[in-house]
């Protein structure tokens, strides 16, 4: 360990440049890494506070603090940030930090596509803001956006929504096509990819997923444009379209985008669970294989979001089954990680809670969406809150959970402190209750008959919708808990040995803490 | 809320054991155990009734898997933790355990797949329909069309805007209420044609288990049969803009002459209608009945005090066409502008209704034309 540290200290001159320009201009994994984290720690808070005016607004039926347009402006805009700024940038900001770490590479493959990767968004989310300010109000069409809704009776603000979403996505293919570049040209040697840790595969997977499916988005709202400004009717039944071809199209590329949102998060997980279990991750391979074949699945079930659109039967048949088949694989995961606890000697400090909450709570999520699989069943949850608190089991404890997870396992690596156990601690039980109040509710209210995406409710939905509104807002303010204790982490605190967690294993623990700005200019090696 | 149970008739399976622990988590003492419904209805229908069951058989393996995987899990917790001094093992792969945990599922989802499939083969058979009914959606209503009786009507929330700005008491119904219900024969089977007119909605009746997209220039089939007379209701299930928390679906069931009374009154009434066009209507007259029309079909998007939403929907008040030029002013309701909101309402309403509303929007908000607009003038449009 120690040769391998040498390089390192012989680059210790060259630091980060001084100031702002070290950000503007930065080439750095890390640095990059670090402002894609902040970023979507932003955007996080940001699609939080319009989630608590939906939950406001929601506490008791009647309207009291929003009128319907505005709240379906906060719906879509809370969706459309949560995905597009919140959960993807962090996963690529984990991957920036990460990768070159773990497979002992000196950085990205491409580092000023890399920085360009990132600057484009602080402008794509300024843009998709702005259109709040403008006249007719912001996107209102749900973050699913299905025509003719978001074409013939969008709002003007439309066409800035299409533009800011094409720079999203451009950010996501270059991050994805960097991605891919590292891992297959820059692994030291000896690390063939069967040796690759599993937060390398999960990404390296997610990454052509996302090149596979940004395109179809593109595309999909390039044609929404056409109709729009140009006089084509892709989407509009009048001119010999059809709406239900939009639905297509957004959820072939919908559905594999779900997974790019949690396969890093199994990732994540994989790594969590080994080092505070002491042991060995179990059943490495069939992981490995196991991502490959959701990823692969992703692709033929969109179809599955559209149950009740009047597919013709064989086709609603099919996209029951193999979207039946997407929890075999998911199965396989989940036991994996319980073996891997199994017979362990497992201690928890808040990385592993938030692990541990994510394969509760993500099984939970998994559970309801084999439920929502079964199509007959589906006519009665489809677009309801069932539908709503399935998917937030997955995203929220599910991705965020993940998330949350993995800063703190890094936090050390990064800062060269320890954060403080005991509010990580307090950190994690807030938001485990919170988000439980928050979604569990939902269940029964879907069930019950509650649509999705209404601002006001008929009287027996009210008690829950009560509950759901102070968890939301519980879970809420706890991430400003994380906040303080990220930045109490940056500041001081006891000093991080290069390996703090006694179990961990891989790369990024060889090199010292905080990591030095330049690491692995000399490959290490594997074997 | 037991009466609103009354009134919709909705049988409701109370099986959850969930439902006495969270209520021993929650309940405030003022609140009635019927609040806190948990479940999907059983419904009213043979369909509903075998959804149901996919329903719980799906939800108790659930059950069952969770309680293996986590009970594992929190064994292992609990008993394998270093702070009771633990000694990690050392497998870490096992080929037999993992193809036994990948049949496993694997046959448990097939044995699920068969039912669901025979229920949803049952749900796909529109034929041997007795009654046919076109269901229209519109932002932000429904439209049914009796397509062998000839009957033809709208069906609005009737709830006042007073409980939904909080200033009155909210009912029972609050927000499942229409002004026309759609009227059912028991026993009969019937089947919906379902398209939109604008955006794409969704009709939904839970106890029916009946959720079908409503998609403009496309047609969807559903079909129900209803054992129970009762009253059922639903709502919009496809975000449809603005107001689509405010589009309920509400369905009366009859026996069958109960049934066949109301479609003969529904007749005589369309008739007394048809007369009416003919008569000599005063300004005051058509006033009245426009301001109802008004409210109904147009204040969503113009408002009620005539003033529009601001780069959504404009201003009536003041307009230069709802106090000058007449002829666009009818022309655009009758036939409504492509491309936009502003729907088609020539085959909305009859004529004495769009003269109605027309005269209404060029009298109301200081607009004060003290024209007229005459049912005979809206025909005469229309025959052009
Ligand atoms: C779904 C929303 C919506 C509803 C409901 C609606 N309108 Fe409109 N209306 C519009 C929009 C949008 C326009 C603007 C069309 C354009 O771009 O010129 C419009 C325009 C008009 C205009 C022309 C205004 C002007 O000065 O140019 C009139 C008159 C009008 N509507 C009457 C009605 C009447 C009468 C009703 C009820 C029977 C009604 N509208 C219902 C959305 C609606
Ligand atoms: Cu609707």
């Amino acid at each position: 360990m120690n040769d391998m540290t040498q390089p390192e200290l012989m680059h210790g001159h060259h630091g980060p440049a001084q100031g702002i320009t070290r950000w503007l201009y930065t080439t750095n994994h890390k640095d990059i890494g670090t402002l894609y984290l902040w970023f979507s720690f932003a955007m996080f808070l940001i699609g939080g506070c319009m989630a608590l005016v939906i939950r406001s607004e929601l506490f008791q039926p009647g309207l009291q603090l929003v009128q319907p347009e505005f709240f379906n402006q906060m719906t879509t805009m809370h969706g459309l940030i949560m995905v597009f700024g919140a959960v993807m940038p962090a996963f690529v900001g984990l991957a920036n930090w990460m990768i070159p770490l773990m497979v002992g590479a000196p950085d990205m493959a491409l580092p000023r596509m890399n920085n360009l990767g990132f600057w484009i968004l602080p402008f794509a989310f300024a843009m998709l803001l702005s259109t709040l300010l403008m006249e007719g109000g912001g996107p209102n069409f749900g973050w699913t956006f299905y025509a003719p809704l978001s074409t013939t009776y969008a709002p003007p603000s439309v066409t800035f929504f299409i533009f800011s979403v094409h720079m999203m996505g451009i950010s996501s293919i270059m991050g994805a096509i960097n991605v891919i570049a590292t891992i297959l040209n820059m692994r030291a040697p000896g690390m063939t990819m069967m040796k690759m840790p599993l937060f390398v595969w999960t990404w390296l997977i997610t990454a052509f997923l996302l090149i596979a499916v940004m395109p179809v988005l593109a595309g999909v709202i390039t044609m929404m444009l056409m109709d729009i400004h140009f006089g084509t009717s892709f989407f509009d039944a009048g001119g010999g379209g059809d709406p239900v071809l939009f639905q297509h199209l957004f959820w072939f590329f919908g559905h594999p985008e779900v997974y790019i949102m949690i396969l890093p998060a199994f990732g994540i997980i994989s790594h969590i669970v080994p080092t505070f279990s002491r042991k060995r991750l179990f059943g490495y391979a069939s992981m490995v294989y196991a991502t490959a074949s959701i990823a692969l699945l992703s692709f033929v079930v969109w179809a599955h979001h559209m149950f009740t659109v009047g597919l013709p039967l064989a086709g609603e048949l099919f996209f029951m089954y193999s979207t039946m088949l997407i929890a075999v694989p998911t199965g396989v995961k989940v036991f994996n990680w319980v073996s891997t606890m199994f017979r362990g000697a497992i201690s928890f400090e808040t990385p592993m809670l938030f692990a541990i909450g994510f394969i509760v709570l993500f099984t939970i999520g998994g559970f309801s969406g084999l439920m929502l699989a079964i199509s007959p069943a589906d006519f009665q949850y489809h677009d309801t809150y069932f539908v709503v608190a399935h998917f937030h089991y997955v995203l929220v404890p599910g991705a965020v959970f993940s998330i949350i997870a993995g800063a703190y396992y890094w936090l050390p690596k990064w800062t060269g402190h320890m954060y403080n156990e005991r509010l990580g601690q307090w950190h994690f039980w807030l938001s485990m209750i919170g988000v439980n109040l928050t979604f569990f509710p939902m269940h029964f209210i879907g069930l019950a008959g509650m649509p999705r995406r209404i601002p006001d409710y008929a009287l027996q939905f009210a008690d829950f919708n009560m509950i759901a509104s102070i968890g939301g807002f519980m879970f809420g303010f706890s991430q400003l808990l994380f906040l303080y204790i990220v930045i109490k982490c940056i500041k001081g605190g006891e000093k991080a040995e290069a390996k703090p967690w006694e179990g961990a294993e891989g790369l990024e623990w060889q090199v010292a803490s905080p990591a030095p700005y330049h690491t692995f200019a000399q490959p290490p090696r594997i074997d | 809320m037991d009466t609103l149970r009354d009134i919709g008739g909705r049988p409701h399976a109370q099986g959850l054991p969930c439902k006495a622990f969270v209520l021993l988590l929650w309940a405030p003492p003022s609140i009635s155990f019927a609040d806190w419904e948990l479940n999907m209805p059983v419904g009213v229908t043979e369909i509903s009734e075998s959804v149901y069951s996919l329903h719980m058989t799906i939800f108790w393996i659930c059950v069952v898997i969770a309680l293996i995987v986590f009970g594992i899990m929190f064994w292992s917790i609990f008993h394998h933790r270093k702070s009771k001094g633990a000694k990690p093992a050392e497998f870490h792969e096992s080929t037999t355990v993992e193809i036994i945990w990948t049949i496993i599922p694997l046959l448990i989802l097939v044995g699920m797949a068969v039912p669901a499939t025979a229920t949803l083969r049952q749900m796909y058979d529109t034929s041997e329909a007795e009654v046919d009914i076109q269901i229209t959606g519109y932002q932000w209503k429904w439209r049914y069309q009796y397509l062998n009786e000839e009957i033809d009507f709208f069906s609005n929330l009737s709830t006042p805007k007073e409980q939904i700005q909080n200033q009155a008491e909210k009912t029972d119904t609050y927000l499942l209420e229409v002004d026309n219900p759609l009227v059912l024969p028991v026993g009969k089977k019937v089947r919906f044609l379902l398209t939109s007119n604008d955006v794409i909605h969704s009709w939904w009746i839970p106890d029916f288990a009946v959720k079908k997209d409503a998609i403009p220039g496309f047609i969807n089939e559903a079909w129900t049969k209803i054992d129970k007379p009762g009253t059922y209701r639903g709502q919009c299930a496809e975000l449809c803009g603005k107001d689509h928390g405010f589009m309920p679906i509400v369905v009366v069931a009859m026996n069958d002459n109960d049934y066949s009374a109301w479609v003969a009154q529904q007749q005589a009434a369309k008739q007394a209608k048809a007369a009416s066009a003919e008569k000599e209507w005063t300004l005051a007259e058509l006033m009245t009945k426009g301001e109802q029309v008004y409210n109904t079909a147009c204040a969503a998007c113009h408002q009620a005090n005539g003033m529009g939403i601001p780069g959504a929907f404009p201003a009536l008040k003041g307009s230069v066409m709802a106090t000058q030029d007449k002829a666009a002013h009818i022309n655009i309701v009758l036939n409504g502008k492509a491309g936009t909101a502003m729907a088609a309402y020539g085959g909305q309403f009859d004529a004495v209704d769009l003269a109605a509303v027309i005269t209404y929007e060029r009298n109301a908000w200081g607009n004060d034309t003290k024209e007229m607009v005459t049912p005979q003038e809206i025909k005469q449009a229309r025959g052009q």
